[in-house]
């Protein structure tokens, strides 16, 4: 009886095991129950902001329910990818696309989709915490919901709740909600804005480097609540603290000057990189 | 060492300078005021503030400016901060940069430059004659709105510029449309400069007597405004008027009413301050 496991470029977490039966030659799908579909597929996705080219050709799959990592030196793209996937990047004045971006195999890209109902499927969390400052806290966690006037009173204090609770926040500012929130602690701050980002109850959570301007014990909290939360979310984080990707997700891409070097399980990834570059990233030669 | 020597004395030269260019205006202004303040103590009374127009200077009084001012304003301001903080709006949130934003910005500056009785002009031939409103305080208004228009878009401008892309950002990641980022995250917080916007607005609008000159504002008015077709003067042009008179006891009646001026703007400014502090206090804590 032979094994084989089935090798796409894009291999996904787990691979399709296939018996081969010896005599046919056929083979016969065994694990198919286990194969995940990708959340989003980019394919070809080139961007530029003016005349320079920051994003080349990239072809990544996302996989619903777990954390993706992507990692590289600074100015490799890694943000720009992101902000592609919710449509962010076109609010740039001169910046620019080409390829495309399925979302549960929709182009998002597409003319007959709305950004603002994209971005309310796909939401995101940024370097810096950027909560509202003329918002209490509460406000803040449904500032997203009033914005799509989806909120009902009575829902108001349970949504609040369950978002802050998620977030890891609750019992650190259950008391103080109608405090304004640009008065928490950074730690603090951009657990709120990660709360506001699940009252919405996005589909995926995209996080532009969520903890570089945190100390160590609230980037703790954070990957803390991203191993609470991932199971329910299609999670993307860039991150350029590589220690942070080998904890947190599940896959890691790496990015150099543009492009997608290499991109697999994280702890193949981290261990046996197949490309010179990633392995020279990985182990400090440059970045 | 004698080097570092020159270096000290020329510092404390310019030092002292600069000091005498703070001091020298201040102590200008204070003697003028008190000089205003003392020629035109003896005529302030209820009976002043309260009293209409009379050929007998010390009979005269100046309901009709003040009350004319206060609806002036009242009318200007709500003509200016809607249109001048809807064009802010535009040309910061909706505009494309590219040459015309260019050839608006270079224009708007200019418009504050241009001399006020330019409006006056602009106001007698567009309000006065082609729109029909005639010598009304709504012609004096519009008139007043678009002298003050440049600054309360100028204002309303740098204080939406000040708010930070990444909330407009944060807002958009949440789901919010353009609109809905301008309402609810960008103006909440660039509100308190665009109060500053304002008060400035205001201040200019409530001291201006050519334009309204030129527009046909009364100088000698018995009668109280009733509504925004009536005749109408203001405070400066009464205070005008009584300056321009051969009378030497007029000149008591125009230092009270510029005193009464003042007295009417510094209030409404400590308003408007005290209403931008109490936002600011409620915005970061």
């Amino acid at each position: 009886m032979n094994l084989s496991v089935e090798q796409t470029s894009e291999s996904p977490p787990s691979s399709v095991l296939v018996r081969v039966n010896p005599e046919t030659g056929q083979g016969q799908t065994i694990l198919k129950s286990n194969v995940p579909v990708p959340k989003i597929k980019a394919r070809g996705l080139s961007a530029w902001f003016g005349a320079k080219q920051v994003l080349r050709e990239i072809d990544l799959y996302i996989y619903p329910r777990s954390v993706t990592a992507i990692i590289g030196p600074s100015g490799c793209g890694k943000s720009t990818f992101i902000r592609c996937l919710n449509r962010l990047h076109e609010m740039v004045p001169g910046a620019r696309l080409a390829g495309q971006v399925l979302l549960d195999d929709q182009d998002i890209n597409a003319p007959q989709v709305d950004p603002v109902l994209l971005r309310r499927r796909v939401g995101m969390v940024f370097q810096k915490p950027n909560p509202f400052p003329t918002m209490s806290v509460r406000d803040n966690v449904l500032a997203g919901l009033r914005l799509c006037g989806k909120l009902k009173r009575e829902q108001a204090d349970e949504i609040v709740e369950r978002a802050l609770r998620q977030a890891a926040l609750w019992d650190e500012v259950k008391d103080r909600l109608r405090e304004p929130g640009a008065g928490l602690s950074g730690g603090q701050q951009q657990r709120l804005c990660i709360a506001r980002t699940l009252a919405v109850e996005p589909e995926v959570v995209l996080m532009d480097e969520p903890c570089s301007a945190l100390d160590p014990i609230a980037t703790a909290r954070i990957e803390a609540l991203i191993h609470e939360i991932k199971h329910q979310y299609t999670i993307v984080i860039v991150t350029h603290n590589m220690q942070q990707a080998a904890r947190v997700s599940e896959r890691t891409a790496f990015f150099l000057m543009g492009e997608l070097i290499e991109v697999g399980e994280t702890s193949r990834l981290f261990t046996s990189p197949r490309d010179r570059r990633t392995e020279d990233y990985l182990t400090g030669k440059f970045g | 060492m004698s080097v570092r020597r020159k270096e000290i004395i020329g510092e404390r030269v310019f030092v002292a300078l600069c000091l005498i260019a703070v001091v020298l205006p201040l102590v200008i202004l204070l003697l003028l005021l008190v000089d205003m303040v003392w020629d035109g103590a003896g005529r302030l009374s209820w009976q002043f503030l309260a009293g209409y127009p009379s050929r007998h200077a010390s009979q005269a009084g100046i309901l009709p400016g003040i009350v004319g001012s206060f609806y002036l304003i009242i009318v200007t301001a709500a003509l200016a901060l809607p249109i001048g903080v809807g064009a802010a709006v535009y040309l910061e949130e909706y505009g494309r940069r590219g040459r015309l934003a260019n050839f608006i910005e270079v224009n708007l500056s200019n418009l504050a430059g241009v001399p006020s009785i330019i409006y006056g002009l602009l106001g007698l031939g567009v309000f006065v004659r082609v729109l029909g409103m005639g010598r009304s305080l709504l012609a004096g208004a519009c008139t007043m709105a678009l002298l003050v228009l440049p600054i309360v878009i100028t204002a309303s401008r740098e204080a939406i510029r000040t708010v930070p892309d990444s909330l407009r950002e944060g807002a958009y990641a949440l789901g919010a449309t353009r609109w809905q980022v301008t309402r609810q995250v960008v103006l909440p917080l660039a509100f308190p400069g665009i109060l500053t916007g304002a008060i400035l607005a205001v201040s200019r609008a409530i001291g201006e007597a050519a334009p309204l000159i030129v527009v046909g504002a009364l100088a000698y008015v018995t009668f109280l405004p009733e509504s925004l077709g009536s005749p109408f003067t203001v405070l400066p042009i009464q205070v005008f008027n009584w300056v321009s008179r051969p009378q030497k006891e007029f000149l008591a009646n125009a230092a009270a009413g510029s005193v009464v001026l003042l007295v009417i703007l510094l209030l409404m400014n400590s308003l408007a301050i005290w209403l931008r502090a109490r936002l600011q206090k409620r915005r970061t804590w």
